[in-house]
């Protein structure tokens, strides 16, 4: 029994995954519109601050984060767009398996995209921008996937919230990104000292990431109970 | 105001004795002049927001179990005011950074997380005048209120974690002042925290007044389209 | 559901209503806007919890905080559940898979066929009707073959064809046993499905009886009447929703 209720538990959550990810296929609004508006910062970093190698050094990874930040917001903002027209959520509610899962699901579709758009926009930031890789790489992952996970928790949260309110798409990074400091200002140090030369310690910033994103991960998890019955 | 509002009038006395000691009786600093005496505002305003955000989480939390709405007009006005109060601990920070660093503004720790503590609690606010059905502000209120309040140990502990160059007054060790001026801080705390509660119980008074009115109207108008039907 | 209670903030949308619902009973819930039926619905779904009293199906009381739903329940209310930006065969599959249907392809394609969609299947559903619509809305919930079904407004949108379908579908459903729980405004609706029919008014049930009881232009002088003395539920409120 337990087990088979185990099994349809993990069904509900690989289908709702499935499912986002069809959609995004078909619609393709999301990653095109992140993936679209971080090349469009690296062009308009790159004229704004110019593309002399030192000079662009100082600020690589603020203007890395920065951009991320950005993205983020667009693309977690969105989470629950497909949800809204025809009340999808409510079917999701009453399909068999716990409403959690729905949320864990969302949360990892969140979490592709990110990280996603994270991997594919680095290497045109370090081209673009002529900036030499001199890092670390198990260093440089972890600090993308954690800094990606620190959106994910509050984001898809929030995004739910937005969704349901009126001028929410203008409200959503207004306490998005306030929240979202702790983020920026480890994940930036953090790069900084993977990418020096030589080489920085990263950890401790990372560490303070990690706590972030486990706090901002279980409270999430813990108010979207109180969030279903709207 | 009516009788039962007595408890307010001594406001104006605690008020000028707090100034008196203030800006009269309690003394220069030794190093910074007159400029410590912002200090004492400073610190009343501080205790204030910390008191103001407590209780709006509180209020909040409650709020998420009884779906009462009272609850939710708590941490309304709770959150209003500490807003207000935040405002004023930035400002007069500002004024006696100004005159102590010689910096009108430096992105320290405590300064820091101080001014997201404001940003996040005024989206709050705007998150509260941006939907119109009661219910659902109320819900979504007191989960970004829970959210927010995250920031207020961080802010309360930042000069403690690391090294900040904001000073911090009371230690484990003690109060690092003098007699008068800690007479001066508790009094102003004082009569600080006494304002905020005479704004917290008008501030509440209007908002039930607001919400009686929005029920009445709404009988209203279905009792008038009753009549027409 | 026995004495089931909803408070929405400070307003009682349901202040005591009872329902019992036999297999293969259908009972239609008459009530103008306002009423709490919607409201009703969501709880017997288990979407909501219940602010007082008890919600039992299929004889067993729901899980206090109904956080796990049943796959035997089916609900179909004003919106389809789906997504626009798939197609309609797409769309059923996600629920086949979502309620574990074995084979969640051929499933799709039979309720497809059985309403009268099959040639729309790749289409798009944001390109759909009204009635297209309404029509893939009750597609999904025969998909998963809930024994007690849920409908809210059910007829609304379709044609003459599509309601023939619907109504074939649940006098099939109530033969096999199902349970049916009906909410409309129209009277001739109630009958056309219910072999009860009762009346909701400010979150009470205010008539109650079985359609042998009340033929068509008695229960329609009684709803009337109803409807003037109660006017439209003074639990509404305008601005939400």
């Amino acid at each position: 029994m337990a087990q088979q209720g185990r099994h349809r538990f993990i069904r509900k959550f690989w289908v709702i995954v499935g499912k986002d990810l069809l959609l995004e296929l078909r619609t393709k609004d999301t990653w095109v519109g992140m993936l679209a508006f971080v090349v469009m910062v690296i062009f308009l970093f790159a004229f704004a601050f110019g593309t002399d190698r030192s000079q662009v050094r100082q600020t690589f990874s603020g203007i890395l984060w920065l951009a991320f930040l950005f993205a983020g917001i667009l693309g977690v903002g969105r989470t629950y767009h497909h949800e809204m027209p025809e009340e999808a959520l409510v079917g999701l509610m009453l399909a068999p398996g716990e409403r959690t899962w729905i949320v864990v699901a969302k949360m990892s579709v969140a979490f592709c995209f990110m990280f996603g758009l994270e991997l594919v926009a680095s290497p045109l930031f370090f081209i673009l921008l002529n900036q030499p890789w001199t890092g670390r790489w198990a260093a440089y992952l972890a600090a993308l996937a954690l800094g990606a996970w620190g959106f994910v928790g509050v984001g898809t949260l929030l995004s739910a919230l937005a969704a349901n309110v009126r001028s929410g798409e203008a409200l959503l990074p207004l306490l998005l990104v306030p929240l979202e400091i702790p983020v920026l200002i480890t994940a930036v140090e953090a790069t900084r000292a993977i990418l020096a030369t030589p080489p920085g310690n990263p950890w401790g910033w990372l560490e303070g990431l990690l706590a972030y994103d486990v706090i901002f991960l279980a409270l999430p998890l813990v108010l979207y109970d109180y969030l279903w019955e709207v | 105001m009516t009788k039962r509002d007595w408890w307010m009038w001594p406001f104006l006395p605690v008020m000028w004795i707090a100034c008196y000691l203030n800006f009269l009786w309690s003394p220069d600093d030794a190093q910074l002049g007159p400029s410590q005496r912002i200090f004492y505002f400073h610190m009343g305003a501080a205790t204030v927001v910390l008191v103001a955000y407590t209780i709006t989480l509180v209020s909040s939390i409650a709020y998420l179990v009884t779906r009462r709405l009272s609850w939710d007009r708590w941490a309304a006005a709770s959150a209003e005011i500490g807003t207000v109060f935040t405002a004023m601990v930035l400002v007069s920070g500002i004024l006696w950074g100004r005159a102590a660093w010689g910096v009108w503004w430096t992105w320290d720790p405590r300064l820091t997380t101080t001014v997201i503590l404001w940003v996040i609690f005024a989206g709050y606010l705007l998150l509260r005048e941006w939907s119109d059905n009661p219910e659902r502000r109320a819900l979504y209120s007191a989960v970004v209120a829970i959210l927010a309040y995250v920031d207020v140990p961080i802010d309360y502990m930042a000069v403690r974690w690391w090294n900040s160059i904001h000073p911090v007054v009371i230690t484990s060790q003690g109060i690092a002042m003098a007699p008068r001026m800690i007479v001066a801080m508790f009094v102003s705390m004082a009569a600080l925290l006494y304002l905020f509660a005479i704004w917290m119980a008008i501030r509440l008074r209007l908002l039930r007044a607001e919400a009686g009115l929005a029920d009445i109207k709404n009988r209203l108008f279905l009792a008038m389209q009753e009549l027409e039907g | 559901m026995q004495h089931v209670q909803k408070r929405i903030g400070e307003r009682w949308v349901l202040s005591d209503v009872s329902v019992v619902l036999g297999a293969g009973r259908a009972l239609a819930v008459l009530g103008p806007n306002g009423a709490g039926k919607s409201t009703l619905l969501r709880v017997a779904a288990g979407l909501w919890s219940p602010s007082g009293g008890m919600v039992y199906r299929f004889g067993r009381r729901g899980t206090p905080d109904h956080t796990a739903s049943d796959p035997r329940v089916g609900l179909v209310g004003h919106q389809s559940f789906l997504y626009p930006a798939l197609t309609a065969l797409e769309n059923l599959m996600v629920y086949g898979r979502l309620y574990g249907l074995s084979r969640p392809k051929v499933k799709a394609e039979a309720a497809l066929e059985r309403f009268g969609l099959r040639w729309s299947a790749n289409e798009p559903l944001k390109t759909f009707s009204r009635g297209m619509k309404q029509r893939l809305s009750l597609a999904r919930a025969w998909l998963s073959d809930p024994e007690l079904l849920l409908l809210d407004e059910p007829f609304s949108g379709l044609d003459l064809e599509g309601q023939e379908l619907l109504t074939g579908w649940l006098a099939e459903h109530r033969r096999r046993g199902g349970a049916q729980l009906l909410i409309t405004h129209s009277v001739e609706e109630a009958l056309k499905v219910g072999d009860a029919v009762a009346i909701l008014m400010r979150g009470r049930l205010v008539w109650w009886g079985s359609r042998d009881a009340a033929d068509e232009d008695g229960l329609r002088v009684r709803y009337r009447e109803w409807l003037s003395k109660g006017g439209i539920g003074s639990f509404a409120s305008f601005g939400s929703s």
